[in-house]
């Protein structure tokens, strides 16, 4: 499984490996525009140095207090006028370093699953033609529509029933079922392969699994990382599903640890209101997408400049 | 006969096949979908909570009174209303930052593609930090927001407890998390075909003329698509106000009412006080009222949206 690889996410395109494909991913590249008067766009580049500001600073102001001591995270100041290093504070009294570990394992596992498991019903939606596939495919249509609500009570009491309630199966374990969302993107994408060269495949000797795997896989690249990462993003920011199955420190995700820090250290709960710490530790939770991001930048903008084609 | 063509399928291996390759996702709608559905829709025609879980009492069938309490629940009308007036605000200014940024950043040429990452930072900030973030920048006395109000001679308000600010002040952290929204209007403005500009400034349609006739409904499946998944999203919204407003400690405790939203109250109903009949039926009514508005908004939209080859793919 390649799907991690930043190598073919340089800024040429989308891997020479698709290049016969027609696209599906918007190219970056854009025509010319009606140009503008120099004047037109100098007021154009204010505003959008101004509203930069508006949206980093937050980021500064976060990262910045995370290094002040405690009487001086509101100051304001970007600069901290005297460093605290609150992170060992952090880890003396949270089990950051497990729950990190914890959101890793739990975001690769059920990312790398949810791709494969997603790509294998996608492609047979795509080149079989087999009796019930437009019914079965509304209904993959129609669950995307399916509020999580309905389903999360009798899913948690499934779990209880089973005895995994306070462990990390239901985190990960519903990603070997694929995802309705990813599925309609694949199969898209598996779509879009001329059929020829399935059937050459099939000449050759291939069989349907190694034809998904040697043939449908390897073009559908580009889509498989956009799955993969989105994955990995909805399972970092997921904080209802661990709230409802784990109960130990020792098995918390990352937002839940983070959530009860914030209970504990902040203000609402009687706390000390330890925001020095509070800042450390959502630092710690979000420094860690923005490094994803910068690699996988272009799966997630054309990954969502997609989903808003469908319409 | 169409039958017997739908039957007579099964004897090809490839029918067999196909199903063997979906039946990942087959196994886990029946288990993880369709028949939790059902369930659901059995709980909450139940009394099903704390004793029944614990096997001490049995569960019995109590018909609607599920259903009934919900119409008597006076909390269900508070997290309706605040539910509401969130998605209100938030729906609008966030296409309108949206489709604000993303025309500014088509109009800055290469530098674009910097400050599109720039916007879209906040996006991948996980809604817990986003929480955490409001309750820092809004903070009434020390909070960034009041001192960059203070300097413009505004005295800001007491975003996280004055009752009537905790909603505007979501709002806009919700609008802070614009970039996803922006990213598929600019991948729509691009889609545009340039000459119908070039013609209609020959026609001499002024700026706002081009915006209104031009763009806009050029763009409209896209608005279409992002005012259904947000005003969706604004229903369904959990994270971000439990992580700031409500707590498992005694932070739950003084939970401001304003900040109740509807999923938040299901979440405690289920998963806190373990009323897990009364919760279903209450995720029934959320079903149904995303159902609704959605299928309203498809109809009324139908008349505004404008597909045409170039813009729909």
């Amino acid at each position: 499984m390649t799907a991690g690889a930043p190598s073919n996410l340089g800024p040429t395109g989308t891997g020479t490996a698709t290049a016969r494909l027609p696209q599906i991913l918007p190219r970056t590249a854009r025509r010319r525009r009606v140009p503008l008067g120099n004047f037109k766009r100098a007021i154009f580049m204010a505003a959008v140095l101004l509203l930069s500001v508006l949206f980093i600073y937050p980021f500064l102001w976060l990262i910045s207090a995370s290094l002040k001591p405690k009487t001086d995270v509101f100051d304001n100041r970007l600069i901290p006028n005297e460093f605290a290093w609150n992170y060992d504070d952090l880890l003396d009294i949270a089990p950051v370093a497990t729950w990190f570990m914890n959101s890793v394992w739990i975001g690769v596992v059920g990312a790398l699953l949810t791709t494969l498991s997603s790509a294998l019903v996608a492609f047979a939606f795509a080149y079989f033609r087999f009796p019930g596939r437009n019914l079965l495919f509304g209904l993959v249509l129609a669950t995307m529509m399916l509020p999580g609500a309905v389903t999360m009570i009798p899913s948690y009491l499934i779990w209880n029933e089973l005895g995994l309630v306070n462990t990390q199966y239901p985190l990960w374990v519903p990603n070997l079922f694929g995802s309705a969302f990813y599925i309609f993107l694949l199969r898209q994408f598996f779509m879009a392969i001329p059929r020829d060269l399935f059937e050459a495949a099939r000449i050759d000797g291939d069989n349907y699994l190694t034809m998904f795997w040697r043939i449908a896989m390897p073009l559908a690249k580009p889509a498989l990382i956009v799955t993969f990462v989105f994955e990995i993003q909805a399972k970092w920011f997921d904080l209802m599903t661990p709230l409802i199955y784990l109960r130990d420190a020792a098995l918390f995700t990352l937002p839940l640890g983070l959530k009860t820090v914030l209970d504990q250290f902040g203000t609402g709960g009687g706390g000390q209101a330890d925001w020095q710490i509070i800042m450390a530790g959502t630092v710690v939770t979000v420094v860690p997408m923005i490094i994803i991001f910068a690699f996988f930048q272009r799966a997630f903008l054309e990954g969502i400049a997609t989903q808003g084609r469908k319409g | 006969m169409r039958s017997r063509g739908w039957l007579s399928g099964f004897r090809k291996p490839e029918t067999w096949f196909a199903y063997g390759f979906i039946f990942p996702w087959l196994f886990g709608f029946i288990a993880l979908t369709a028949g939790p559905m059902v369930a659901s829709f059995y709980f909450s025609l139940t009394n099903y909570s704390v004793e029944q879980i614990a096997g001490l009492e049995k569960t019995s069938y109590v018909g609607a009174k599920n259903y009934r309490q919900l119409l008597e629940d006076e909390k269900i009308t508070l997290a309706l209303e605040n539910t509401f007036i969130y998605t209100v605000m938030m729906v609008p200014a966030t296409i309108i930052v949206a489709l604000t940024l993303a025309m500014i950043l088509l109009r800055v040429g290469r530098a674009g593609d910097f400050f599109r990452t720039v916007f879209y930072l906040p996006q991948i900030t996980p809604p817990v930090a986003v929480g955490i973030l409001l309750l820092v920048l809004f903070n009434g006395q020390q909070g960034i927001v009041n001192r960059g109000l203070e300097l413009i001679g505004i005295p800001g308000p007491f975003w996280t407890t004055d009752p009537e600010w905790i909603k505007p002040s979501l709002v806009i952290m919700s609008v802070w998390a614009v970039g996803g929204t922006m990213v598929i209007y600019l991948a729509a403005l691009r889609g545009v075909p340039q000459q119908l500009y070039e013609a209609a400034a020959m026609d001499g349609a002024p700026a706002w003329r081009r915006f209104k006739d031009v763009t806009l409904p050029m763009i409209s499946p896209s608005l279409f698509f992002t005012f259904i998944i947000l005003t969706i999203a604004g229903l369904n919204t959990f994270t971000e106000v439990y992580t700031a407003y409500f707590g498992t400690g005694s932070a739950g405790a003084e939970s401001p009412e304003a900040a109740l939203m509807y999923a938040i109250y299901l979440f405690r109903q289920a998963f806190e006080f373990f009323n897990m009949g009364y919760a279903s039926a209450m995720a029934w009514l959320l079903f149904v009222i995303v159902m609704t508005v959605t299928l309203v908004q498809i109809v009324v939209s139908r008349r505004f949206v404008f597909y045409q080859g170039s813009a729909r793919e």
